[in-house]
């Protein structure tokens, strides 16, 4: 356990003593425990290499598509240990954002918003596709620029509009919680901001954890903040008391640019 | 700076070689084939008569053309499932893994074995099976044939197909596993959906090597003139024809046999082409 | 909605992961079926061609079919062996690669010095429609350039000539993918020395590239040696051993096609293929090791 860590109330997901290793014996996420905020955007932050990304594709157990990944520890999502679901269901309740745009390039724009649906099997009548579609899209403010091209494939949107539809996507499950991977990274500065204030305006109603290679994003739109060096957690907390009063030197070292 | 322009001359003649073999052999078809198409005109391509009897010389190639065609198409069929199995066990199953490797090799020997030897595997091992299990014609004929096609066109199907399922963005799967899905559904709406054109040129180039193919069907179809009348009937192909009637050929029989090996070329070079476009246009 | 979906999502949960399992159990029992052939195949070329392989076998010519039977019905091994199909497929394939090689490379340095110029994609078409030419009509070409008008009757010139058409597309391509792969930067260092072209080419491509082009050959090699239709068309096949280019030759898949034709020598069989298929499957694994030790 580290030291300077908050303790949250009711929190949507609890990560409790989380390793995860490539290679045996040598961990990409050391020992890490924290509780992530409902209704609240949380950043992960740190150098590259430092296990962030790692920590967040563990939440939706995106490594076991992959050998040779051990996973320790527990991870509760709203009261319910993922590791006792099918990785099917949990993947539905945890939705990730990844760091390049990828909507699907066979499906159109309309068919890749309600892709998860169509990936799993699962068939709705046209009347409530049409409204998952359009409520996804509006709350990704993407409706307006799309509703006339619904039926074309998505590959002429821009970058941003990519990657806002990748969100709307994630989004048509209503999912508990919502995982983004550096999803401003390839976009230029215009489509990141309506990213972030995107956001900003949907943790009204979903629960936010990203991770971010950028500090300054990471004070524009978290609440909460985690630092990670090395695999270990080294500080968490509200982000404006981070980023005014960091406990740990390393933090303090990260955030006034002594390495990153 | 003179040597250079010789180099350059040089590289670019001897370049030259090769657009001038395939002309040739255009060149050399087209005027072997004359006599045959003289003779019979269009009528040596929709004629189903091949009958090489002194006096009663007639050459029609339908029967040959059919064979050939429907000898390749069960092939592809049968080495369909096999060769996309093959490819998903590669690229996708068990990618990097050793027994990825052991299989694709295996695979890829498939490839090394010499045509007749899979005649005489076809001959020895297969035909007598079939027998038994009431093949008539002695076990002779497309069904036969066809089998050992497809073993035959396995190693390239299923090389190309692989290399184009490998290509698959790793972030469209992993978008897709984030939304839930399995494997199967994972392969079914985004591999194979991605990756469809490429797997289609490459059946297609291996609809294209089936249909050249010569000894083994040579030692199998049974060899008769007759358009095939079913999966279990004998027949002959363009190529095992050629093979087989080669020997005692002269003057019009001999002409006839080059147009249709002609036919044989114009056919195997438009698939060619037709897969090799397909591939060119998704890079 | 979350609500439907989840409840549906419960419902299909057990189908699609038994389907998924279902899937993957046929996609490996059916890759285990591809492969099953090339195990019958060597298993049965091993056991039943290994008695025969010996000293003989390889220095020896084949026997008469009257020697072959006496043997067969006195339940002896069948006497003698295939030397002149070995000597002949090696007179082919050495002569084919002295045709091939030399054009092959050429083309393929061309195709790399002149990317995108029409006449550079104008061959580069061409030789991937000849690499598709089956080898069948390559005979046909052969016997109608050779047989006929230089040799005046069957030989291995003839046979040459059709194996070199089906190995020169595969060296062009194998040479051309080769040479992009050198960094641009070795070989403008050279030009910047002043180093005349052609020199370049000599004392930099071809040795950077040697490996590369090397597995082509060996590939070209591999596949040609096994051919037996455009060698029917040809070389026809030769009772002894015969060094001379515009005379009827033997090679070892035109003896196997012999033994098949022939009820007394059928155990000639497979020896002769066990030992193509060696050469064959040498050649290669040779070719991917090089390819692999440059990688």
């Amino acid at each position: 356990m580290n030291n300077f860590s908050i303790k949250i109330k009711d929190p949507v997901l609890s990560i409790r003593n989380l390793s995860v290793s490539y290679d045996k014996g040598k961990y990409a996420v050391d020992n890490v425990t924290a509780d992530i905020k409902r209704n609240s955007v949380t950043a992960i932050m740190g150098p590259s290499g430092c296990g962030k990304s790692t920590l967040l594709r563990a939440i939706n157990r995106m490594h076991e598509l992959y050998e040779n990944i051990e996973t320790k520890g527990d991870i509760i999502l709203n009261g319910n240990d993922i590791s006792d679901m099918p990785t099917i269901k949990l993947r539905r309740m945890a939705g990730m954002v990844f760091q390049h745009p990828n909507p699907f390039p066979t499906m159109s724009i309309y068919d890749n918003v309600i892709a998860g649906y169509k990936l799993n099997g699962i068939r709705l009548k046209k009347k409530l596709r049409d409204e998952i579609v359009e409520r996804s899209l509006t709350d990704v403010t993407l409706w307006d620029e799309v509703k006339d091209t619904l039926y074309k494939k998505g590959s002429f949107l821009s970058g941003g509009q990519q990657q806002r539809l990748c969100i709307a996507r994630a989004l048509a499950f209503n999912p508990e919680v919502i995982l983004l991977d550096e999803p401003t990274s390839a976009l230029d500065p215009v489509a990141t901001s309506k990213i972030e204030d995107l956001l900003v305006k949907l943790k009204e109603n979903y629960s936010i954890l990203m991770v971010t290679h950028n500090m300054s994003q990471a004070a524009r739109i978290s609440d909460y903040s985690m630092f990670m060096y090395l695999g270990e957690l080294v500080e968490y907390g509200k982000t404006k008391d981070m980023f005014t009063k960091p406990k740990d030197r390393r933090t303090e070292e990260y955030l006034t640019g002594k390495f990153g | 700076m003179n040597s250079d322009k010789i180099t350059k001359a040089v590289l670019l003649f001897s370049s030259l070689i090769i657009l001038f073999v395939a002309g040739g052999i255009l060149f050399s078809l087209v005027q072997g084939a004359i006599p045959a198409f003289k003779n019979f005109g269009l009528k040596f391509i929709f004629s189903n008569n091949w009958n090489p009897t002194e006096g009663k010389e007639n050459y029609g190639a339908l029967p040959f053309i059919a064979g050939t065609i429907i000898t390749s198409v069960v092939a592809l069929l049968i080495s369909l499932p096999l060769s996309f199995s093959a490819s998903l066990f590669l690229g996708e199953y068990f990618r990097g893994t050793k027994m990825a490797k052991v299989l694709g090799m295996m695979v890829d020997l498939l490839a090394g074995i010499p045509s007749i030897v899979y005649g005489l595997w076809g001959f020895y091992i297969l035909r007598p099976v079939l027998i038994d299990l009431g093949l008539p014609n002695q076990g002779f004929g497309i069904f036969t044939a066809s089998i050992i096609l497809a073993i035959m066109i396995i190693p390239y199907a299923t090389s190309l197909s692989t290399e184009i399922i490998t290509m698959v963005p790793n972030e469209l799967k992993e978008a897709a596993y984030s939304l839930g899905a399995t494997k199967l559904e994972v392969i079914t709406n985004v591999i194979v959906p991605t990756a469809r054109s490429g797997i289609v040129a490459g059946y297609i180039l291996s609809f294209g090597r089936a249909l050249g193919e010569t000894m083994a069907i040579t030692m199998l179809i049974g060899n008769s003139n007759v358009i095939p009348n079913g999966l279990f009937s004998t027949g002959n192909t363009m190529a095992s024809v050629i093979a087989n009637q080669f020997g005692e050929a002269e003057g019009l029989k001999l002409s006839a046999l080059i147009a249709v090996g002609l036919l044989l070329f114009l056919i195997t070079g438009i698939i060619n082409a037709l897969g090799k476009f397909i591939i060119k246009k998704m890079a | 909605m979350s609500t439907i979906a989840n409840k549906i999502l419960t419902d299909n949960l057990k189908t699609r992961t038994l389907k998924n399992k279902a899937f993957k159990s046929l996609v490996v029992a059916l890759s285990v079926i591809t492969i099953l052939p090339i195990i019958l195949i060597i298993y049965k070329l091993i056991a039943k061609g290994i008695k025969q392989i010996s000293f003989d076998f390889i220095l020896k010519t084949p026997p008469d079919t009257f020697e072959a039977m006496t043997a067969l019905t006195n339940g002896e091994t069948i006497p003698g062996g295939i030397a002149n199909g070995i000597t002949g497929t090696l007179l082919m394939v050495i002569l084919a690669s002295v045709i091939a090689i030399p054009v092959g490379v050429v083309t393929g340095i061309y195709l790399y010095e002149n990317p995108g110029k029409f006449l550079a994609n104008l061959i580069r078409n061409v030789s991937d429609i000849l690499q598709g030419v089956p080898s069948i009509v390559l005979g046909l070409i052969a016997y109608m350039w050779i047989v006929k008008p230089v040799t005046n009757g069957f030989s291995a010139l003839a046979g040459s000539v059709s194996l070199s058409i089906m190995m020169l597309p595969m060296i062009v391509r194998s040479t051309e993918e080769t040479l992009k792969m050198i960094p641009q930067t070795i070989k403008e260092a050279a030009l910047a020395l002043g180093v005349p072209y052609y020199k370049v080419i000599i004392r930099v491509l071809i040795p950077t590239s040697f490996s590369g082009l090397l597995t082509g050959i060996l590939l070209g090699i591999s596949r040609v040696l096994g051919e037996t239709a455009p060698l029917m068309l040809t070389a026809l096949g030769s009772t002894i051993i015969n060094f001379n280019v515009s005379k009827p030759t033997s090679a070892i898949p035109l003896l196997i096609w012999e033994f098949y034709n022939d009820p007394n020598m059928v155990d000639l069989i497979w020896s002769s293929s066990l030992l193509l298929m060696a050469m064959v499957l040498t050649l290669n694994i040779m070719s991917k090791r090089i390819a692999a030790r440059t990688k």
